[in-house]
């Protein structure tokens, strides 16, 4: 297993407060490798979401600890959080969280112009980024003007353009059909090729388990195992049989 | 370009009929605050407008004067004893006073009478549109203004009315000598003044001095001082600025006036902080995702700035005209509002500081965004 490009040790999180308060996780211990593409399954409530932030630097632990990019996350502010973030992880959600009033281009432009990137060389970079995700031909439309799986792949570009060393993915396939979440899924995957990136998917959704380099389960704020299936099986189809079978 | 600029621009117009409440409350409060500075500048200048024109290097006043208009007497024999000081190369006496001014057909109204030497200047009517001051020296001459002219029941040059039971004819006209209460001024000379006022002839309202060229203005005033008693001395520049302050401040006007300038920039700061803050709390979201992303808080503080600024540049545009409107409407009347380049310059400043004040709630609201929501949303 090469460098792991984000890690959490026996991290321990909180949520709330007083009688309300719930420990979300219980000592998690996990780290994402670079050229693989991991995936974080688990029910409902199991505490994938919040270790996902955890890693994300968006929420701090109660103990334990994180390091990204071979940083460590203890003891830093939100602006240095933020830092961290911008300059070695990438982001795609459930949901896009895409900009209604910007184009596909200055959508993924974003995430340079945040570290104050210049504009000629941040644009080119973006549509480049659009390019790898297949929009080339969309640069200009707007989130309205574009399907769920096109917004979804704009979120993609958004996530690589900085060349950010981790994809942290939420559900990035909840929100699609079949068709496209496996669209989406081949495009992650390829990206997870690249060996200086490691990309994390928090997932319940059983048909993206074919993609996974390697599974770590989560249920109540444990991990409870890890398979890798691509070790086994390394055709995708037969990994697909193989993970049908297992749901089956 | 940063898209900073780009994501406040389109956040505005995104929300067009908030837009349009900003923009709205802008300039309601701009024009607020530009119609009560104008007139507090216009009545700053209306209430010396006679000290400006009058041709004197320093006032001999009676002890207490707290403006042009209200002033006791000075004994008429000062002048003499003013005339013999070194330095001094004319003391011009002046008389002032109400008077009541009756036209034939009947009725009467208040005068202000303003009588000057004729030959020694001091302060004789300005802007005339017909006749000129030497027409003054013919007896029972007068010049009126001739916004004046349905007040006083007169159509010009030759009409004739009376003034304390004594005839007058009208001899010259002015145009633009307007007084801030209403009351006409009447241009004579100094001893019909008396004659309408009721001051005996061994009594002034005021001395003008001139000082010989070459003489230092503090030292001959210094003389006047030592020399004179029972008076004060003042420079134009003092007269003025004591006359404006009795007007503005003692009588409470200016107070009045700069309260709803005050009340202006509150409403106007309110409206536009509701709706910056409004606007923000509907761009949680995306302000949550720039912050996932990595983006400092100063960056997203700068787009809400930017939103503030442009709603500023955009509303003090369309506020500026509809207070250029306002200063060419009241432009004729006997308090116009008044815009100068330093007090545009300041509204517009004003205005920046009031947007930028206003995005406070809204800044303040987004530096406890948490990133972490993008999750849940």
């Amino acid at each position: 297993m090469s460098e792991p490009v984000i890690e959490a040790v026996d991290v321990v999180k909180f949520l709330g407060d007083g009688a309300g308060q719930v420990q979300a996780l219980k000592g998690v211990s996990l780290a994402a490798a670079s050229g693989e593409l991991t995936l974080l399954m688990g029910p409902s409530g199991s505490g994938k979401t919040t270790l996902l932030s955890v890693l994300g630097c968006m929420l701090t632990p109660t103990s334990g600890r994180v390091r990204v990019g071979g940083r460590s996350t203890e003891g830093a502010g939100p602006e240095d959080l933020a830092k961290l973030r911008r300059e070695h992880v990438g982001f795609i959600f459930q949901s896009y969280h895409l900009f209604p009033t910007l184009t596909a281009t200055d959508n993924v432009r974003l995430a340079l112009d945040v570290r104050g990137e210049s504009s000629a060389r941040a644009i080119a970079k973006s549509k480049d980024a659009l390019v790898k995700v297949g929009l080339a031909h969309k640069v200009g439309k707007f989130p309205r003007e574009l399907s769920g799986g096109e917004q979804q792949r704009v979120a993609i570009a958004r996530a690589i353009v900085g060349d950010a060393s981790t994809i942290l993915a939420d559900e990035p396939t909840a929100a699609l059909d079949s068709e496209n979440g496996h669209a989406i899924m081949e495009l992650l995957s390829e990206i997870a090729k690249d060996p200086s990136r490691g990309v994390l998917v928090v997932t319940h959704d059983p048909r993206i388990v074919t993609f996974a380099d390697r599974i770590v389960r989560i249920e109540d704020g444990r991990i409870v195992g890890e398979e890798r299936p691509r070790a086994i099986m390394p055709s995708t189809k037969a990994k697909a049989r193989f993970k049908l079978a297992q749901i089956a | 370009m940063s898209l900073i600029f780009t994501l406040a621009s389109r956040n505005l117009c995104h929300d067009r009929v908030r837009f349009i409440a900003t923009v709205v409350g802008i300039v309601f409060s701009i024009v607020l605050v530009t119609v009560q500075a104008g007139l507090y500048l216009g009545f700053g200048r209306t209430v010396t407008t006679m000290i400006d024109h009058a041709v004197a290097d320093l006032w001999i006043i009676p002890v207490g004067t707290k403006s042009f208009e209200d002033s006791s007497q000075l004994d008429a024999r000062k002048r003499f004893q003013a005339l013999a000081i070194n330095g001094v190369a004319e003391a011009a006496p002046l008389v002032i006073g109400y008077a009541e001014w009756r036209v034939p057909t009947g009725g009467s109204t208040p005068v202000f009478i303003v009588g000057s030497d004729l030959r020694a200047g001091g302060l004789p009517p300005w802007s005339l549109v017909e006749g000129s001051v030497d027409d003054l020296s013919i007896p029972n001459s007068i010049a009126v203004d001739r916004s004046y002219f349905d007040r006083l029941s007169v159509e010009g040059v030759g009409d004739k009315a009376e003034i304390r039971g004594q005839k007058v004819e009208v001899a010259a006209v002015s145009n633009g000598i307007r007084a801030f209460t209403t009351t006409p001024y009447i241009f004579t000379s100094l001893e019909r003044a008396r004659a309408y006022t009721g001051v005996p002839t061994n009594k002034v309202t005021y001395l003008l001095a001139r000082v010989t060229p070459g003489s230092d203005l503090e030292s001959v005033r210094a003389r006047i001082k030592a020399n004179i008693s029972d008076v004060e001395v003042l420079t134009t520049a003092e007269f003025r600025t004591r006359s404006r302050s009795f007007w503005l401040f003692d009588t409470g006007a200016g107070a009045a006036l700069l309260a709803g300038a005050l009340l202006g920039v509150i409403v106007g700061t309110v409206i536009v902080a509701q709706t910056l803050y409004s606007s923000t709390k509907d761009h949680l979201n995306e302000f949550a995702t720039l912050r996932a992303i990595g983006s400092s808080g100063a960056y997203i503080h700068k787009v809400i700035i930017w939103q503030a600024l442009l709603s500023a540049v955009i509303g003090f545009g369309i506020a500026a005209c509809v207070g250029l409107i306002i200063v060419r409407a009241t432009a004729g009347s006997a308090l116009p509002i008044v815009m100068t380049p330093e007090l545009t310059l300041g509204l517009f400043a004003l205005t920046v500081v009031m947007c930028v004040v206003s995005a406070i709630a809204a800044i303040v609201k987004v530096t406890r965004i948490d990133p972490a929501m993008v999750f849940t949303r």
